[in-house]
């Protein structure tokens, strides 16, 4: 058994951007189990949150603590972006990637992302150029590619913008196996059905500050913020 | 227009029938540039590469210096080439002045710089592109060279047939280093600046006919790498 990396805190975590401030400061606790989604308008903030949490983004002021030293802690965590990044080699081989640089033999990775293939049904396309797939192939691909290393810790960043309803479903359902089968989810979107489907927790974000961080049952059912029930009540929060 | 017409003739000739000095220059040429091509590649795909990874002090000015370098006159690179390996020169005891080698090195040091450029220019795309991924990945500097290098390995290819291109067809230092001498030194080129200047246009047009033929087979090699490259087929 691998060692927990979470709980993991946050504290008084500020990012900047040429002397601006773009987040923070920001506290926040990710506890051991669930599915947290990020919410709010554009440029509030939920992809610099996402990218400061997994090490991506310089923090100007605040820390991040993990339960074991970071460099162990960053191997058991993946991150989806909002673009998903294709590497110009075969869908085999971009599924293969991260178990060939942990040392996983090649036979072993290439078995494990024939796997992963059949899971998000792109077997078909084992051969073909990662570059050359649709925006949800991609999406799917850069998913499965996260999961190989089942992380403990698992950042999506929109997974399912731009994807059609099945897209969406077929990644939704990979998510909540992932879930079940123990990985904790941190996830951006601005689709408040999709976030009602997935979360446990909501974390609502403004101006690039936590507004409100409440259980979704909570959060649904009465959010404490005006913003948020703007939100929620369809119409468009500025 | 009738010399220039026989002269054609005569030079389509020499290349159906293999003619013996023809392909002896021909050979010469390939045997100078593409062991130019390699040394050159050996230097400048792998530090064009880091340049676009590693950051550093004085990157920039490197990275400009280098393409300045670029537009070194190969004339004058030449020039100080034989100044370097004549007898009176610090080299001067390797007598290495008038001989395929001091081409090579000429070569070498008008392509290393273009060969660096591109390659710096190809990395760094890739490593934009991958950036985020690879540090997500928590890569070692090590595996991000590798991969950047495979993942680039076709631009990295037109980088090295750039400098082929460029080599194959420069005569000002290589007639400078080589003398241009007859089953010595003597290449594609240099031969064809005698040849019309002797007014032999036959031979100096079917030498003409060869460098053409190479010089457009690689920059069809190069589109076509670029096609690829664009399409996302490969
Ligand atoms: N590279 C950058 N340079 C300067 N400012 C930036 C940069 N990237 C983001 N910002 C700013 O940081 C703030 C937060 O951006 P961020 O991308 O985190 O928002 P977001 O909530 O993810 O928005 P979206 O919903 O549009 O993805 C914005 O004001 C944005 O303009
Ligand atoms: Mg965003």
């Amino acid at each position: 058994m691998v060692t927990p990396i979470l709980p993991m805190t946050l504290q008084g975590g500020v990012v900047k951007r040429r002397g601006k401030t773009v987040l923070g400061p920001v506290d926040l606790t990710v506890s051991m189990r669930g599915f947290t989604i990020f919410l709010g308008p554009n440029g509030s903030g939920k992809t610099t949150l996402l990218r400061a949490l997994h090490g991506l983004e310089r923090l100007a002021t605040g820390q991040i603590a993990w339960q074991v030293p970071l460099a162990q802690a960053q191997l058991e965590q993946a991150f989806v972006f909002q673009t998903p990044i294709m590497m110009r080699r075969s869908v085999r081989d971009n599924l293969a990637y991260p178990l060939r640089l942990n040392g996983t033999s090649k036979a072993q990775a290439t078995a494990a992302a024939e796997d992963w293939a059949e899971r998000i049904g792109l077997s078909q396309f084992l051969d073909q150029p990662a570059p050359q797939l649709s925006g949800g192939e991609k999406q799917k691909l850069a998913l499965a590619r996260a999961l190989i290393r089942t992380p403990q810790i698992l950042f999506l960043d929109e997974p399912c913008a731009n994807l059609d309803g099945r897209a969406t479903r077929e990644i939704e359902t990979i998510l909540k196996d992932a879930q079940a089968s123990g990985t904790r989810i941190l996830m951006a979107t601005h689709d408040i059905g999709q976030a009602k489907r997935l979360a446990d927790e909501v974390v609502f974000l403004m101006h690039g500050k936590i507004i409100e961080s409440a259980a979704a049952a909570t959060f649904f059912a009465g959010p404490a913020s005006p913003q948020a029930a703007q939100l929620l009540k369809g119409d468009i929060v500025e | 227009m009738g010399e220039i017409w026989e002269g054609l003739v005569a030079g389509f000739w020499l290349v159906i029938t293999l003619d013996a000095d023809l392909v002896a220059i021909t050979l010469r040429s390939l045997h100078v540039t593409l062991t130019a091509v390699m040394i050159a590649s050996a230097i400048g795909l792998p530090f064009g590469a880091w340049l676009a990874i590693q950051r550093f002090r004085h990157r920039r000015a490197t990275i400009a210096l280098l393409n300045a370098l670029m537009g070194l006159p190969p004339v004058v690179v030449g020039l100080i080439v034989y100044l370097l390996l004549s007898r009176s020169g610090p080299f001067g005891v390797f007598g290495l002045l008038f001989t395929p080698t001091a081409m090579i090195i000429a070569q070498v040091i008008i392509i290393t710089p273009l060969i660096a450029s591109i390659a710096h220019q190809a990395i760094r795309d890739v490593w934009a592109e991958y950036h985020d991924l690879l540090l997500s990945l928590s890569t070692s500097k090590w595996q991000r060279i590798k991969t950047l290098l495979w993942d680039g390995r076709r631009a990295l290819m037109t980088a090295s047939l750039a400098g082929f291109g460029r080599a194959i067809g420069e005569v000002g230092a290589i007639m400078i280093v080589g003398g241009n001498i007859d089953n010595a030194t003597r290449v594609l080129t240099t031969a064809i600046a005698l040849e019309t200047g002797k007014g032999d246009f036959a031979l100096a047009l079917g030498l003409g006919f060869i460098l053409i033929g190479l010089a457009v087979t690689v920059n069809l090699v190069i589109h076509t790498i670029g096609q690829t490259e664009r399409e996302g087929k490969w």
